[in-house]
């Protein structure tokens, strides 16, 4: 068990390097997978989960990926360190909640993560930095086909890999891009761009916020038919129009500097300096202001902050990374905590002596 | 899952049949309220006011099509899958299958369903490399292997019922098919017992 190397570290898609990474947060490829010789998660017996659990690890451990993985076992974590691990994208919110056997294999990367017991008994997934959705994809497939080696996936040859929903049957694949598009919510079109999304039948939510409202003005963009059409075709569909909507995000972030100059300045730099001095502040308002900051900073409104490290404080502030990297002992609030560790993180050294009149 | 009207988690999933045809539905709590008391005022449902609880399943059956009775609407719901048991209608009430039997099971009902999600009947996509063992029908895919489930519920009625020569008939069943079909471990590992 690493996890608490984890809270050291960042994964390798909030690098903030890969292509468009000014827009594209991530790219995202996952596939849904069954044992055959099992029930479904849902209806399984608690000695059915063990056995997929057990088989489903003892065989992906074994298979020869390239790949150095870590095995996590989830139905044994404590709730924060399962909260932990969703924040990080590491498993879904649904197999955190989810009841008995299940566990998660995930390289040092934090690439790929292979969940066990989900809905289904295996989804695999490659999340990579930027835009690389076809990158994310030749290494998903290499990952499926060792897998595929060793165990035997359900699969029909009309219906194709059979899944618990069949919303995922056929290519079991979810291709996905997180979007971080701050000048087209302030413009007030995104609405315009998700209503055409609609129309060519892909996906668009929020990320992280629990409501209809985006928290800090991340949208994930994914398709919804899984039949039909091949695993490359579904990757394209995603891939064709993601460079649509990052002309729209450029554009809306030069129309803003033209038009706007001194409205966008004075907005990002209130948000800047909120997060450097606020005392008390929420999850919510965090990701609005860490937004902003982040579009100020690649529109070159702010100098003296880097990608990688705004990347970062969205997972970091996050209430069980903040929970675990307090430890135990701590008895303030999240939200004076989060505070707290925003002013340290951009006030440098000096901040531990200010903060510690609390 | 979202709900397919906000943002907020869908926690019922409901499976209408009308017109002869298949909806999904996925709605958050207070969607579903809504939409379930919609079809009580129409005069759909038979239960009382008050907020449904999850994965309720009198309602979803919502307005018959023509031809569609409510006959035939119970009849199909009481439709079994052999290997894990699932009915039809806990399918529609959960919107999650039972095995990977029920695709042959309740093919002919998941079909319009499936059309409907995915505007397509037939997978194009990656197959297994592997081939299905020698004897088994390749038409049906992996649903040699998936017998076991089968199997395995009637070992465990078997034994509840004390009969335990059928037990040990199912788990020799069981051990053949699985020797035929699950790959062995690769080089160097051996399965914990
Ligand atoms: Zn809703
Ligand atoms: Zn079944």
């Amino acid at each position: 068990m690493r996890l608490d190397t984890l809270t050291q570290s960042i994964g390798e898609w909030l690098r903030g390097t890969g292509p468009e990474s000014d827009i594209v947060m991530s790219s995202r490829v996952r596939l849904a997978r069954n044992l055959a010789q099992y029930p479904f998660v849902n209806r399984a017996t608690e000695q059915d989960r063990a056995d997929t659990e057990r088989i489903l690890r003892e065989r992906i451990v074994a298979a020869p990926m390239g790949i150095a993985l870590d095995y996590i076992d989830v139905g044994h974590l404590e709730e924060v360190d399962r909260r932990f691990l969703v924040e990080r994208q590491l498993i879904s919110r649904e197999h955190a909640d989810a009841q008995g056997a299940r566990g998660v294999a995930i390289d040092c990367m934090e690439q790929v993560s292979l969940m066990i017991n989900e809905e289904d008994h295996l989804r695999i997934q490659c999340l990579h930095s930027g835009l690389d959705l076809h990158g994310a994809w030749e290494q998903i497939k290499t990952v499926d086909d060792q897998i595929e080696k060793v165990v035997p996936y359900a699969f029909h040859p009309r219906w194709g890999y059979l899944t618990a929903c069949p919303t995922n049957v056929g290519t079991g694949i979810r291709v996905s891009v997180m979007l971080h598009l701050p000048a087209l919510v302030i413009t007030r079109q995104i609405d315009k761009v998700f209503r055409s999304l609609h129309k060519i039948s892909l996906a668009v939510r929020g990320l992280y916020g629990e409501g209809s409202q985006a928290m800090g003005d991340f949208y994930q963009i994914s398709n919804q038919t899984t039949l039909g059409r091949t695993e490359e075709e579904l990757v394209q569909q995603v891939a064709d129009v993601v460079p649509v909507i990052i002309d729209y995000e450029r554009r809306a972030r030069e129309f803003l500097v033209r038009e706007t100059q001194q409205n966008v300045h004075d907005q990002v730099s209130r948000a800047y300096g909120i997060l450097r001095t606020a005392q008390t502040i929420t999850n919510e308002e965090t990701m609005q202001l860490l937004s902003r900051v982040r579009m100020g900073v690649l529109l070159g409104l702010i100098g003296d902050v880097k990608i990688a490290d705004i990347n970062s404080l969205l997972i970091r502030t996050q209430p069980a990374h903040l929970q675990k990297l307090r430890g135990s002992d701590g008895d303030s609030s999240d939200d004076i905590e989060r505070a707290r560790y925003l002013r340290q993180h951009f006030e440098g050294g000096d901040s531990q002596v200010k903060t510690s009149a609390n | 899952m979202k709900c397919q009207q906000c943002d907020n988690p869908a926690v019922f999933h409901i499976t209408e049949l009308e017109s002869g045809s298949v909806r999904e539905l996925h709605l958050c709590e207070d969607h579903a309220r809504t939409y379930l008391n919609q079809n009580e005022d129409a005069g759909g449902g038979s239960e009382g006011g008050g907020a449904p609880k999850k994965g309720v399943g009198q309602s979803a059956g919502g307005p018959l099509g023509v031809g569609q009775t409510a006959d035939d609407l119970a009849a199909l719901d009481q439709r079994v899958c052999e290997m894990c048991g699932i009915t039809f209608f806990e399918f529609r009430n959960q919107g999650r299958l039972g095995c990977p039997h029920d695709y042959i099971q309740f093919e002919k009902e998941l079909e319009p369903l499936i059309a409907n999600i995915h505007g397509a009947t037939e997978h194009t996509g990656r197959r297994p490399s592997r081939a299905v063992p020698a004897g088994a029908d390749p038409a049906v895919g992996t649903d040699g292997l998936t017998e076991v489930i089968g199997l395995r519920r009637g070992m465990k009625e078997a034994i509840a019922s004390e009969d335990y020569e059928k037990a040990s008939e199912n788990r020799d069943a069981i051990r053949g098919i699985e020797d035929r079909w699950v790959p062995p471990l690769p080089s160097g590992q051996s399965p914990t017992p």
